[in-house]
């Protein structure tokens, strides 16, 4: 597998007055050519701040990247200039956020905002710029986009403002898009519409695609590779059709357990005891422990490493 | 059905800006407010045509002449449907002041489309023709005379050039700084932030008017009327930024939160380029309320600072260097009518406080408005 984005032990930490929230605590990962990455987690376990560590985009005070690399095309983007950074985002690396409705300002044209992005990146005139994002306007699914382009994000509906969105962020062809949690904000049917489509372009641009996402349901039908993030930290790493076969980790395992299964009768569904820990005092030792069923003494006692238990297949657990 | 979607557009392809001005017209006070400023503006645009003479075209022999009054009827009795004016001369009562008489024995027919002086259409366009006036040696001034005889109305109608347009430059410059600045320190936020709004309190912890004299005491005396003017702008903007730019600011904190913005920065835009194409963008519905609002307080810091001398300077005419005559209160009491200026500038103000509050009204979403 040909390596495009390389994410060694990230560290983005927040301050505040008397506490360090530490949202993303020594992360590594791979996104190869061409390829999916799923990252899964609950919410607060620092998969987007891991995406806007990615982009530079961590607001910054009270955010900071303490530590680690991200290698995208042999160079470490934690290292050059911000005004080189700038040219990266968008054209290299683009993003789609969670939003649609608030992603999109609401007081210009979704054509205007969208022409603007490509002129920030291509020289290119008004008129071109215009028929680009026309022609993407509709390769991403949007009917009579000429009338869409005149219209304001308010007359879109979210499905249609989404996709307007990810018009944006390909409008540059970018090598690597991140997609954070694209379909969360979207009814069901639209989310398969949207996926659908995400996939498709991954295919025509040949695309790599970090995909962060709380449902499993997503992971299995978008990923190759799968991240499970908790707490700052990944807890399972291995190739989707690996994991889902054979997950590891009791709290992956926790969340194939949380999920409904087809035919099954059931009065509740299976939830994981115990909440997410606060960032700023993670537990010690293995930072699921409290939450999880297979706790024993040595569990509380030393943070506990990711270990390849088979060939592409990391687990932050020492029982399995 | 809630408030909120009650004020939602009812179709498509209404946007927020066609409402706002929907609704802005059902508010009767605002509208003719627009209608009297439009006037106003209109009249000072077109003032050399309008105005009957030149607002330096004097006649010592007419010196503090009261408003002429317009005839129909003559001494005979017979009505003419051109109204028209007698010459007007003067003798002196016990205490020497002057009192004028109308010489009934000769009529001047007030005429439309005069030859007057010479004079240049909006600055480019030279013409000599005037809207009224009669035939010399009569001379109608329909507002009266100021001592040294020159028409009231005319200096009124040049006046309001510099009084009406000074506004408006003046809030171009302020808000353009105020705007800059606030975007800036609301999006930076940190030390930034603490530098720029410490600067803004300090320019707002002098009072605006001794800052104004201060400010005007440091420009040298024996400049050009383009150069006083140019310099009250100067002086006013700076006054005037800081207000908006800690508004501004507090709005900016909020947009900078949305999440638009960070697509911005996703898409590899600068910072200076996301304050001004994405964040001010989203406060112009409140800039255009302050605006308007904001208007009034520049015509009367011209007005104030040629009231008292050290504006625009004689002979030109503003509404405000119009009105020191009227410092004297003998001159209020026996020749009332240089008052007049004063008038105008009660309208003007009047009219762009209502004008703004109209806007404000019209923009504001969470009033649901009503009989839709």
């Amino acid at each position: 597998m040909e390596v495009l984005l390389n994410v060694r032990d990230l560290k983005t930490y927040f301050y505040s007055d008397s506490k360090v929230a530490r949202a993303v605590d020594g992360v590594s990962f791979q996104v190869g050519k061409g390829r999916t990455l799923g990252l899964v987690g609950e919410s607060g376990c620092g998969k987007s701040v891991t995406a806007l560590s990615i982009l530079r985009l961590v607001p910054s005070p009270p955010g900071k990247i303490v530590e680690g690399e991200i290698i995208f095309e042999g160079r470490d983007l934690l290292k050059i200039a911000e005004s080189e950074m700038r040219s990266v985002r968008g054209n290299d690396i683009a993003m789609v956020f969670q939003e649609p409705m608030t992603s999109l300002n609401p007081v210009f044209t979704i054509g205007y905002q969208i022409a603007e992005a490509i002129r920030l990146h291509q020289r290119v005139s008004r008129s071109d710029a215009r028929e680009q994002t026309v022609d993407l306007l509709r390769k991403v699914g949007i009917p009579s986009p000429d009338q869409r382009y005149n219209e304001y994000p308010h007359q879109l509906s979210g499905g249609m403002k989404q996709r307007a969105m990810i018009a944006m962020g390909i409008s540059c062809h970018p090598k690597l898009l991140i997609a954070d949690e694209p379909t969360t904000a979207l009814d069901v049917t639209i989310q398969a519409q949207i996926l659908d489509l995400l996939a498709e372009l991954r295919d025509e641009f040949k695309m790599s695609t970090l995909l962060i996402t709380h449902d499993l349901g997503v992971i299995a039908e978008m990923t190759d590779d799968v991240a499970v993030m908790y707490a700052g930290q990944i807890m399972e790493y291995a190739t989707t059709r690996t994991l889902f076969a054979n997950p590891k980790h009791p709290y992956t395992i926790g969340l194939f357990g949380s999920l409904p299964k087809m035919g099954e009768k059931r009065e509740h569904l299976e939830a994981i005891e115990g909440f997410v820990p606060d960032p700023a005092h993670y537990p010690a030792g293995c930072r699921f422990h409290p939450r999880c069923n297979l706790m024993e003494e040595k569990c509380r006692q030393a943070p506990i490493e990711l270990r390849e238990i088979e060939p592409d297949h990391f687990v932050r657990c020492w029982k399995v | 059905m809630t408030r909120r979607e009650k004020t939602r557009p009812a179709q498509a392809g209404i946007t927020q800006t066609q409402l706002a001005l929907r609704r802005l017209r059902r508010h009767k006070l605002a509208i003719s407010s627009l209608w009297v400023l439009g006037f106003l503006y209109l009249v000072a645009l077109f003032a050399d045509f309008i105005a009957p003479y030149g607002f330096d075209d004097e006649r010592r022999d007419l010196s503090y002449c009261p408003p002429m009054r317009l005839h129909f009827f003559d001494e005979a009795g017979t009505f003419h449907i051109r109204p028209f004016v007698y010459q007007y001369s003067y003798t002196f009562d016990e205490y020497f002041n002057r009192v004028y008489v109308q010489d009934r024995s000769v009529r001047f027919p007030v005429k439309a489309f005069v030859q007057g002086t010479e004079h240049r259409l909006m600055g480019f366009i030279p013409m000599k023709m005037r809207l009224l006036g009669v035939d010399e040696p009569a001379r109608v001034y329909l507002l009266g005379a100021d001592y040294r005889g020159r028409d009231l109305l005319s200096r009124i109608i040049y006046g309001s050039r510099v009084s009406l347009s000074i506004g408006f430059v003046g809030v171009a410059v302020s808000f353009t700084v105020g705007m800059l600045v606030g975007g800036i320190s609301g999006f930076f936020g940190g030390r930034t932030d603490n530098v720029l709004m410490r600067m803004c309190e300090m320019v707002m912890m002098i009072p605006g008017f001794y800052l104004m004299l201060a400010l005007r005491a440091a420009f040298p005396p024996g400049l050009s009327s383009v150069e006083v003017y140019l310099m009250i702008v100067l002086i006013m903007s700076f006054i005037g930024w800081a207000g908006l730019a800690r508004v501004i600011r507090g709005m900016v904190l909020s947009i900078r939160e949305k999440e638009f913005v960070t697509a911005a920065r996703a898409s590899g835009e600068g910072s200076l380029r996301i304050i001004i194409r994405h964040v001010l963008p989203n406060t112009l519905s409140y800039v255009i309320v302050a605006v308007t609002l904001s208007i009034p307080g520049y015509i009367l810091g011209e007005s104030a600072l040629s009231l008292i001398g050290v504006g625009i300077q004689e002979p030109y005419a503003s509404w405000g260097n119009l009105l020191t005559e009227a410092m004297k209160i003998s001159a209020i009491q026996f020749h009332p009518w240089i008052l007049i200026p004063g008038l105008l500038i009660f309208i003007a103000v009047m009219a762009f406080n209502f004008l703004g509050d109209g806007l404000r009204d019209a923009f504001d979403p969470k009033l649901a408005f009503e009989g839709e």
